[in-house]
């Protein structure tokens, strides 16, 4: 038996509420039932009523949320075939710690990358879907997230399918070295090829869509949404400072802010996401780009 | 010869190395510098124009870092805005349109790190660069003569031959960002970048550059005109062929392909 980490319930809740994904209410909470105390708000919400309402406080604070349970919320019941999940990260580098770095991160997340792709229904129309894994290295990108994307987008192509992609990530992983800079490229020329098909492709940016990352596929979307009070930006906000010597501007790298400054087209909560993803599916579809 | 990585980074910042505007000197004639992005402004980061590679017009587009405190200062150590990022796209989009073959010169520590940066949507730039240079329809090669920061340098990289000098450095994070990250330590900067494989041999072994080039005469008349000869050879060799957008996807898509029994197995899995 693995030692269980510290938190890992809300990683992956195993309630029946949770199942489904949504939207029932908690009713009464238990006794001994846990708590989160908003960062926003302070208020200190049930579990069960925060996973109810998609890991969201009433206040509209957006606590991050693990890629599987995204992909319950928001796609039509069993309708999510994952693809390419049995491919794992060497360490091509052979960068110290970072085989065990790798085994402690598996273990704690249950997931083997910091992505997972599949195809996906969206009140029945069939996408291919990304979503990126806070849990695992920070959603990190190294050579198999870069593949595993640049495939999706491939898939994509043959099969005229549409792309949703959900990210989260610190940028590119430094244990994979100059290997990850390079995905930065290979991933942004499948979306370009896709692009150039006349096909669509989605972004939704979550807290926080940062680095190498932000510099490449979730920068290249059609449309590129944002969770409200993301942390989105190119380089860290303490590195802005520390570089400049400059007190940051309040809202510095945050949805609001990139919305404000034309890098986003909307901000979307939780709540809203798959009905706004539907409708623009809808708005795609003629002219062969859904 | 027997260099460590560090070593070869504290080179590849040296003040005297020469820097973009020196090779644009000493390689081209006739050069014609064009300002400007056409958005918000001109980033002196990067210098951009026109010129003659021997009988061939090319486009020219180089990181300057400048030598002098004052220089430096003026260039923004040679870290380039999102401005530079946009003028540079200008350019080699009019590049593709004029057929001309463009020709970079990367030398950065990295994109400008700032608050007007980030406002201006440096990411955005950036990702935008990757996109086009993938496509653009004419040769690009792109040599990379000191440091090669991270994504800053990468937005300039997406080339059909990608060289890089003896001593330069091509890395996804500083040495001394990363040791600050693994182990809150940034005097630690040696042993990461030892670990970064961070060296031109290095991005040889992996397949990232094509050419490792020596550093003998680095400067001299007799330096810049084998670069010369060297450019002049390969975009010729380039011009003839066909399909380039192809082949450089193919380049950047060979970079952490997993083994073949891995995709077999993937492949049926897609299926479903």
């Amino acid at each position: 038996m693995k030692k269980v980490p510290l938190l890992s319930f809300i990683h992956r809740p195993q309630n029946e509420l949770e199942k489904e994904g949504r939207t029932v209410a908690a009713v009464q909470q238990d006794e001994y039932e846990q708590e989160k105390t908003c960062p926003n708000c302070h208020k200190s919400i049930p579990l069960s009523r925060l996973w109810s309402n998609y890991n969201t406080c009433s206040c509209g604070y957006h606590f991050r949320m693990a890629a599987r349970q995204r992909i319950r919320f928001v796609t039509d019941k069993d309708s999510f075939n994952e693809m390419f999940s049995d491919m794992r990260s060497a360490n091509p580098l052979d960068f110290p710690g970072y085989d065990k770095k790798l085994e402690t991160v598996c273990d704690a997340s249950r997931e083997e990358e910091a992505v997972i792709c599949g195809t996906a229904e969206f009140n029945g129309r069939k996408c291919c879907l990304f979503v990126m894994e806070p849990y695992f290295m920070m959603g990190s990108m190294g050579t198999v997230v870069g593949e595993k994307i640049t495939l999706l987008f491939e898939y994509a192509l043959e099969n005229r399918l549409p792309v949703i992609g959900y990210t989260v990530s610190g940028g590119a992983r430094m244990q994979e070295g100059i290997l990850s800079l390079m995905q930065m490229a290979k991933t942004s020329g499948a979306v370009k090829r896709h692009s150039d098909a006349g096909l669509f492709y989605l972004t939704i940016l979550t807290d926080p869509t940062t680095g190498g990352v932000t510099a490449s596929f979730a920068m290249e979307g059609d449309i590129i949404l944002a969770e409200p009070g993301a942390t989105i930006g190119f380089a860290g906000a303490r590195v802005v400072e520390q570089t400049t010597r400059k007190a940051l501007p309040k809202g510095f790298q945050t949805s609001e802010f990139l919305l404000k400054h034309g890098f986003v087209d909307a901000i979307v909560p939780r709540q809203t996401q798959k009905d706004t993803i539907v409708h623009l599916l809808d708005l795609h579809a003629r002219g062969g780009a859904v | 010869m027997s260099k460590t990585a560090y070593e070869k980074v504290k080179i590849a910042r040296g003040n005297k190395r020469p820097t973009g505007l020196d090779y644009i000197r000493g390689i081209f004639k006739g050069f014609f510098e064009l300002h400007g992005d056409r958005r918000f402004g001109d980033d002196p980061a990067i210098v951009g124009g026109i010129a003659l590679l021997n009988d061939i017009p090319v486009t020219v587009i180089a990181i300057e870092k400048g030598h002098t405190m004052r220089e430096r200062t003026a260039r923004s150590f040679g870290a380039p805005s999102p401005d530079g990022y946009r003028k540079a796209l200008r350019l080699m989009y009019q590049a593709e349109k004029f057929k001309r073959p463009v020709i970079c010169f990367v030398d950065t520590s990295g994109a400008y790190c700032g608050i007007d940066a980030e406002e201006r949507g440096q990411g955005q730039a950036i990702a935008e660069n990757l996109t086009a240079m993938m496509t653009l329809n004419v040769p690009v090669i792109s040599v990379l003569i000191g440091e090669g920061g991270s994504g800053g340098a990468l937005a300039l990289s997406v080339a059909d031959r990608v060289w890089m000098l003896e001593n330069a450095v091509y890395s996804v994070i500083s040495p001394e960002g990363c040791a600050s990250i693994l182990w809150k330590d940034s005097s630690k900067a040696a042993d990461a970048a030892a670990y970064l494989k961070l060296t031109a041999q290095d991005a040889l072994s992996y397949g990232v550059v094509e050419e490792v080039l020596p550093e003998a005469d680095i400067g001299q008349k007799s330096f810049y005109e084998n670069l010369r000869e060297k450019l002049y050879g390969e975009i010729q060799g380039l011009l003839t062929e066909d399909n380039l957008p192809q082949k450089r996807y193919e380049r950047f898509r060979a970079f952490g392909k997993p083994t073949s029994e891995n995709r077999e197995a993937e492949d049926t899995r897609s299926d479903t």
